[in-house]
């Protein structure tokens, strides 16, 4: 399924027919194919990819930073990203996109932070591989840059480990480190999954308000239908695979998919009264 | 007829930091609760005192009259069981569905283990074809059906649930908390469940009970949360909070 | 009551095995072992290795049958002769001949190997577990005992057991598993510290399990992977150490063909007569190679990431 250009060929990002496959069990099954067939573009603004586990959504972000190895294949009719052609790229190529144009944020900062490097050293790291400036000027951007993911006290924070540090506070040196270098366009990846309840709506904001700022592109990719619908301005469902429904945000609850209807369903609401939650139709008995 | 569970003014301190402070509650027999709160408000915490897995509290615990104390007991494990919430993590990765549900059985000694076993395969909705297949053979959800087997199989009156559901997708999810009330309707369980997402509590519950830092701040029926008619000011926060993502819901 | 598939149909045996249903945990089980077999031999460094391994203790159960001549029968007018066709290894200063010796030596390897994996690896395994399981003073009592062992060099070692009860191969074997089990104990450990904290423990706990229980049933299952394949490795510093005792004079005593006393004595022909020290070495040499890519094949296929059987 094809999206409409929103604004004109000044697309940020173009994907035509994406397919992102791994081998399968043994030598002799096929290949499993976990994207299939995802096109969309997407300007400045904020895309939301949605779906359950399984549903490709994770792949397609990493598809398109090529960060997926063999034997994971990717093949794609067409991955532009601003006129440039992605595939074609050799990797040094693409590592000079990486961060300086097109970034992403991941779920845990428990996980994609390095673990015995001072925080203001990630971040400083980004910044040396993109530009080069001098240590003190280096230094003060990385101060502003942690004052603009509103960290209070930036210089004490700076010389901490990522273990000395909460969740919402590793999340935001995240979203600095990628952001620092001034990218393009910025793929979050459950940004606030792996943290508190209180700590996501500040962080989920901070993004929005970066992004904004900065006259950012943003996928957002989520599991959460409503998260994606109070952030972005358009939303992409997914399922095995397969884009199954795209709306614009506003207009969500009249999605027609019924695997969109299902998800919206099957939420418990605040005040519930149902006795039963409708259940999705799953292939077998009990193979959830 | 007893309460299934009297928590009277429970404290626990790790370090010093009071973790729980003077926490007081019950739930009656055919009863569900949640105590619903963020995290570091103390409520797994309380979980885990009723289940002996703190080794030092304050206070009195009593599971359907009997005071409990402050290690793990056989005596009590016939009647009260817990469900964690992570499935990946709560099932041994080296043992089979069969072996995970035959364990309980073996430590109290129980007969008619097949038997047994299949029965609470069936209520739990899985089909026999899982019986001897490993967790990593297992999907989310089928791994908390085996959990809430390996729970149930020794018929406990009192379930203890750790946010059963927040580990699953949606869809899953819904599957789950259908299995949890019809269960409890099918066997007059009794529920303490630990949630931090209202609406979860609201489909499953008939009390919550509000944790702010290690107290509860207000208790209250479920059909509150029609209104949101809460007195405590935390408790009308995360009524407020929760409503914002309620409402990008089609009604 | 389910029925499992009966095997012998067409494709019988094969897709019995990898039956995604299995019915019964006899199934279940010959089913892992089929993955684990068939993801094995995919490697072939593991297959030469498994092969290796195969090969000794093939020669060892059947010695008597493969060796041509009798490993001990001395035959002074046939002293140091070359490798011919009469002799595929040449003979030694006292004209028997090495192949059969070599030969019969594999049983005194493959014993001394399989009673020290026997003796140190459990022994290390139930410590080491214990160890981590219950930590505080436990841990700290049982590990300091673990470094002291470790620190204690098993030449050493040995050289004091000799003193004491004189040499042989009963004590050379004691000796080298005293020192052998303080690895399996540290790789139990770190094992167990990263689930001992795991919800599935937690969940034993609270159905009434006992600690006793709960190391036997479901900690010790978890550590015996890494155990395996460590122990595999080990086989061919085992095999070496035992080949230094022998060449030392501690192990084996004369005339039994253990393959380091037969390096030993060869030494002092090794200008001349080459193939008197060289041929046990080689066997030495073939036979560690083959415990190692064993060992590295078994890592893989153990490995709980690749683990998908």
């Amino acid at each position: 399924m094809t999206m409409r250009d929103p604004g004109s060929d000044s697309a940020l990002l173009r994907v035509e027919d994406l397919r992102v496959s791994f081998p399968g069990a043994s030598r002799a099954a096929a290949r499993i194919e976990v994207v299939r067939g995802l096109s969309f573009t997407l300007g400045r603004e904020r895309l939301g990819i949605v779906g359950e586990s399984g549903s490709g959504k994770s792949m397609t972000g990493r598809a398109i930073l090529r960060l997926i190895r063999a034997p994971g294949r990717v093949t794609a009719a067409r991955l532009q990203f601003d006129g440039v052609d992605l595939p074609g790229l050799p990797e040094r190529g693409m590592r000079a996109l990486r961060g300086a144009r097109l970034s992403m944020i991941m779920q845990d900062p428990k996980f994609s932070l390095h673990p015995i490097m001072r925080v203001g050293r990630q971040i400083d790291e980004s910044l040396t591989l993109h530009e080069s400036l001098s240590r003190r000027e280096r230094k003060s951007k990385v101060r502003a840059m942690l004052e603009a993911v509103r960290i209070d006290d930036p210089d004490r924070v700076a010389k901490l480990y990522p273990h000395e540090i909460s969740g919402g506070m590793g999340q935001r040196v995240m979203i600095a480190m990628m952001l620092i270098a001034q990218p393009d366009l910025l793929i979050a990846d459950e940004p606030t999954s792996a943290l508190d309840v209180s700590v996501q709506a500040s962080v989920l904001q901070l993004i929005d308000d970066l992004v904004t700022e900065r006259g950012m592109g943003l996928i957002l990719i989520s599991h959460d239908l409503s998260l994606v619908a109070r952030f972005c301005d358009r939303i992409l469902v997914m399922n095995r695979g397969q884009v199954v429904e795209a709306c614009d945000a506003a207009r969500l609850h009249h999605a027609v998919h019924p695997y969109t209807r299902g998800l919206l369903a099957a939420v418990p609401r605040l005040h519930e009264t149902r006795s039963t939650l409708p259940v999705l139709d799953r292939d077998e008995r009990s193979s959830t | 007829m007893s309460a299934a569970l009297s928590v009277q003014a429970l404290s626990v301190r790790y370090g010093g930091t009071a973790v729980v402070s003077e926490a007081s509650f019950s739930v009656a027999t055919g009863e569900s609760v949640a105590l619903v709160g963020e995290s570091g408000s103390g409520k797994s915490t309380i979980l885990k005192a009723v289940l002996g897995l703190v080794p030092e509290w304050d206070g009195r615990i009593e599971v359907f009259g009997t005071a409990r104390g402050h290690r793990p007991d056989p005596r009590v494990a016939r009647h009260c069981q817990m469900v964690f919430q992570d499935p990946y993590g709560s099932l041994h990765p080296r043992k089979s569905v069969d072996a995970a549900l035959v364990e309980p059985l073996a430590i109290h000694g129980l007969a008619e283990r097949d038997a047994r076993i299949e029965a609470v395969l069936e209520d739990v909705g899985l089909d026999r074809r899982f019986r001897y297949r490993f967790p990593h053979q297992l999907s989310g959800g089928q791994r908390q059906r085996v959990a809430i087997a390996r729970a149930l199989i020794l018929e406990p009156q009192l379930l203890l649930l750790d946010e059963p559901t927040s580990a699953l997708d949606v869809s899953v999810q819904a599957g789950i908390l259908n299995l949890l009330k019809r269960l409890r309707a099918e066997r007059g369980l009794s529920y303490l469940l630990v949630t931090h997402d209202l609406p979860v509590a609201s489909f499953l519950c008939d009390r919550l009970a509000v944790m702010q830092r290690g107290a509860i701040v207000e208790t209250a029926p479920v059909a509150t949360l029609r209104d949101g008619a809460f007195d405590h000011p935390y408790a009308q926060t995360l009524y407020a909070a929760s409503r914002i993502d309620d409402e990008a819901h089609p009604a | 009551m389910s029925v499992p598939r009966a095997p012998g149909a067409t494709g019988g045996w094969r897709a019995w095995l990898l039956d995604d249903s299995p019915g019964s945990r006899a199934q279940a089980s010959a089913g892992r072992a089929y993955r684990l077999g068939t993801a094995l031999l995919r490697n072939p460094l593991a297959v030469v290795g498994a092969l290796i391994v195969l090969g000794l203790v093939l020669t060892a159960a059947f010695a008597p049958w493969i060796a041509p001549e009798s490993p001990i029968g001395q035959d002074l007018s046939n002293r140091l002769l070359a490798p011919s066709a009469a002799h595929w290894m040449g003979t030694d200063e006292l004209g028997r001949d090495i192949f059969s010796r070599v030969v019969h030596g594999a049983r005194i390897t493959l014993t001394i190997v399989a009673l020290v994996a026997i003796i140190s690896a459990p022994l290390g395994l139930v410590i080491g577990a214990v160890s981590g399981y219950f930590g505080g003073w436990t841990d700290r009592v049982l590990m300091g005992l673990t470094d002291m062992f470790l620190s204690l060099p098993k030449l050493i070692l040995a050289l004091a057991f000799v003193a004491a009860l004189g040499p042989g191969i009963e004590n050379a074997i004691i000796a080298i598993a005293i020192t052998a089990w303080p690895p399996y104990a540290r790789i139990a450990r770190a094992e167990t510290l990263t689930f001992r904290s795991a919800e599935f423990i937690s969940a034993m706990r609270l159905l009434g399990a006992s600690h006793t229980r709960i190391i036997a049933r479901h900690v010790l299952p978890l550590c015996t992977s890494s155990l395996i394949v460590r122990a595999t490795l080990d086989m061919a510093g085992i095999i070496l150490t035992a080949a230094g005792l022998g060449f030392l004079g501690l192990g084996a005593q004369p005339p039994l063909p253990e393959w380091g006393a037969m390096i030993s004595r060869g030494r002092a022909f090794i200008l001349d007569q080459w193939w008197v020290a060289t041929m046990p070495g080689i066997a030495i040499i073939v036979v560690s190679l083959g415990f190692c890519l064993l060992g590295d094949g078994l890592r893989d296929v153990l490995d709980p990431k690749h683990d998908d059987a």
